[in-house]
């Protein structure tokens, strides 16, 4: 009961007033954008050649504010939205109206889903076993050629390591597509063969996010490692005579994997901006793809939704992992 | 003076030392540039590397070399902008989190675990599109340094936490200091070369950003920074042209100068750590 009052309780009340923070700030922001989505609605008909009497046009212009829920003052707007948001109701697209939201949102999450749920979690484990050895065998040759690329690597920016392996491996020699998630005008159906040009597709964008993501994790494992590598429990194990390869097990990676795992659920949490750049460079159809087209259309709705839909995302991993945390560390059981 | 000749002992310092003053001269020398970046067709078009145009011409009619040179200028000073401005709010909010504690420090921690979780990215994309054409590069530094703050005031706190357990802490208090003479007068000392460290870091991720927007367009084309070189090369099309000095002209320098401020960073922080400082010390 205890555990409840002290530590769960006001875990619960920041985790929603963080959400409250972050969805606040992203109903305000786009509402001050430039571009009027009713206007520009309007401008695209008469771009059409459709014509209209200034009366025709005002009264549109009222029917499209009540449909899109600009009606009212702002103050109006933010209460509406939060009643229509605890119903899981982001309202219709104004791009592709009516589509609703969260349709759309459906269709493209899973992609972006399998794609950066995979390659976050394949290229932790990766990262955290080879930082691990490297931290611990921190003179062997092969430690120092890693080090070596990771210098490289981890520095650069996304998008440039991304354009690299696109122009590598897509233009010079090409084995992979130039873009896309599937063969062009296709309907996916599961076979074999489908699966296998599905794979083709994820591969470049999979491998760009795996490469820096092994070496943010392999740089950050070993600088653990090398410190509870010189922990007084270490050395009293080596000295009792407990052979190498439980030491670096049971002793060393073990310890050092608990900032790792809080570490996990912050790059879970970040899998939306990520998608962005990855989606637009290797024109994969995903949640960031949906989202740069949102921001470029003034689809407030759309944005939203997407945001959202992260800012849950992020706070709930890190709640969760706040709270399976005791199940890693013993020290920190709550009592 | 002793610090700077106690890093330059390190190798990779030294080397991320020397990338970085390279850099800067050639910033220095947009100050003697013949051609005005803004204007075009001020030489032959898509030129190879000749002489005198050392890296080749774009096809808007402008020497790649000369233009690198603002291109570098301007995306160091925002970065620096950035990197002063959120070093500024990081020092004030974990300073105070850390001297005041309590519900000072509750308030404080709270709004910056709140902005480590928001998708700050996807705010900052939506804020630059949303001034785009009116972007000045001051003012997209100082968007970058409102948003980079978080992670580094909570070091700046954990270390002013760490301080005020000292016995210096008390001496002054009891002989009559005010908090914020101490605040200033005892713990800055102690922080300035974390503040750098840290400063390095939010510098390059300043410009990591700074290209990213413009790759997706959002910032203002029209100043030459890294990521608008970029742009515009890959909007002109010049890997499918053939114009890879084009295109490379602004990727290797970016690379170039990212891992050179990694590694300073990484050998500042490193000769902080005490215990690695022991070593050295010892070593000497």
């Amino acid at each position: 009961m205890n555990f409840v009052r002290r530590y769960l309780l006001p875990r619960l009340v920041t985790y929603f007033l963080v959400i409250w923070v972050g969805i606040t700030m992203i109903f305000f922001i786009p509402r001050f954008l430039p571009t009027d989505p009713v206007q520009q609605f309007i401008n695209r008909l008469v771009a059409q050649g459709t014509y209209m009497d200034p009366k025709a046009i005002e009264e549109m212009t009222e029917t499209l504010k009540e449909l899109y829920g600009l009606k009212g003052s702002l103050w109006e707007q933010y209460i509406n939205f939060w009643k229509r948001f605890l119903k899981g109701d982001f309202g219709p697209s104004y791009y592709q109206f009516p589509t609703p939201v969260i349709k759309l949102i459906k269709q493209s999450l899973p992609w972006t889903a399998w794609l950066l749920l995979v390659t976050t979690v394949l290229s932790w484990i990766i990262g955290n076993i080879l930082g691990g050895l490297a931290g611990y065998f921190s003179n062997r040759r092969w430690v120092k050629i890693l080090d070596a690329i990771a210098m490289v690597i981890r520095p650069m920016p996304y998008y440039i390591l991304a354009l690299g392996l696109l122009i590598l491996l897509a233009y010079i020699i090409p084995i992979f597509p130039i873009g896309g998630g599937f063969a062009i005008g296709m309907q996916f159906t599961f076979s074999w063969e489908n699966l296998l040009i599905l794979l083709k597709h994820a591969f470049l964008p999979a491998l760009s996010l795996i490469l820096i993501g092994v070496f943010i994790w392999f740089q950050a494992m070993k600088l653990v490692v090398q410190s509870v590598k010189s922990e007084d429990y270490v050395k009293y194990a080596k000295m009792g005579g407990i052979e190498e390869k439980r030491i670096v097990r049971r002793y060393v990676i073990r310890n050092a994997m608990l900032p790792q795992i809080t570490g996990l659920a912050l790059s879970l949490g970040q899998i939306f901006g990520g998608a962005l750049i990855t989606e637009i460079v290797f024109s994969y159809p995903g949640i960031g793809t949906l989202l740069y087209n949102a921001i470029f259309t003034g689809d407030y709705n759309l944005l939203m939704g997407v945001s959202t839909l992260s800012i849950l995302l992020i706070t709930t991993s890190i709640l969760l992992i706040d709270l399976l945390y005791p199940l890693f560390d013993p020290r920190v059981r709550y009592r | 003076m002793q610090v700077l000749k106690d890093l330059l002992r390190d190798t990779r310092f030294r080397f991320g030392f020397i990338v970085f003053l390279v850099l800067a001269g050639l910033s220095v020398l947009s100050f003697f540039s013949p051609y005005n970046p803004y204007l075009w067709n001020q030489v032959p078009r898509d030129l190879p590397p000749q002489w005198p145009h050392i890296l080749g011409t774009n096809s808007m009619g402008q020497d790649i070399f000369w233009k690198l040179t603002f291109a570098v200028r301007n995306s160091l000073i925002m970065s620096l902008i950035a990197g002063l401005v959120s070093r500024v709010i990081a020092m004030i909010v974990g300073m105070i989190a850390g001297y005041k504690g309590g519900t000072a420090d509750r308030i404080l921690m709270f709004l910056s675990d709140s902005f480590l979780v928001i998708p700050l990215f996807i705010i900052i994309v939506l804020i630059a599109t949303m001034v785009k054409a009116r972007l000045s590069l001051p003012m997209l530094g100082l968007l970058l340094g409102v948003f980079g703050w978080a992670w580094d005031a909570r070091v700046i706190r954990s270390q002013v936490l760490s301080l005020r357990e000292r016995d210096f802490t008390y001496t002054a208090l009891l002989s009559g200091s005010k908090a914020l003479a101490i605040v200033f007068k005892e713990y800055l000392p102690f922080l300035i070369p974390l503040i750098f460290a840290t400063l390095i870091g939010n510098m390059s991720w300043a410009i990591g950003m700074e290209i990213t927007l413009a790759i997706l367009g959002v910032s203002n084309l029209d100043i030459p920074t890294l990521g608008t070189m970029l742009q515009w090369s890959i909007n002109y099309q010049a890997l499918l042209l053939g114009y890879w000095w084009w295109v490379l002209t602004p990727v290797i320098t970016s690379i170039f100068l990212f891992i050179a401020l990694y590694l300073i960073s990484v050998s500042i922080s490193e000769y902080l750590d005490p215990r690695m400082r022991i070593q050295r010390i010892g070593q000497a």
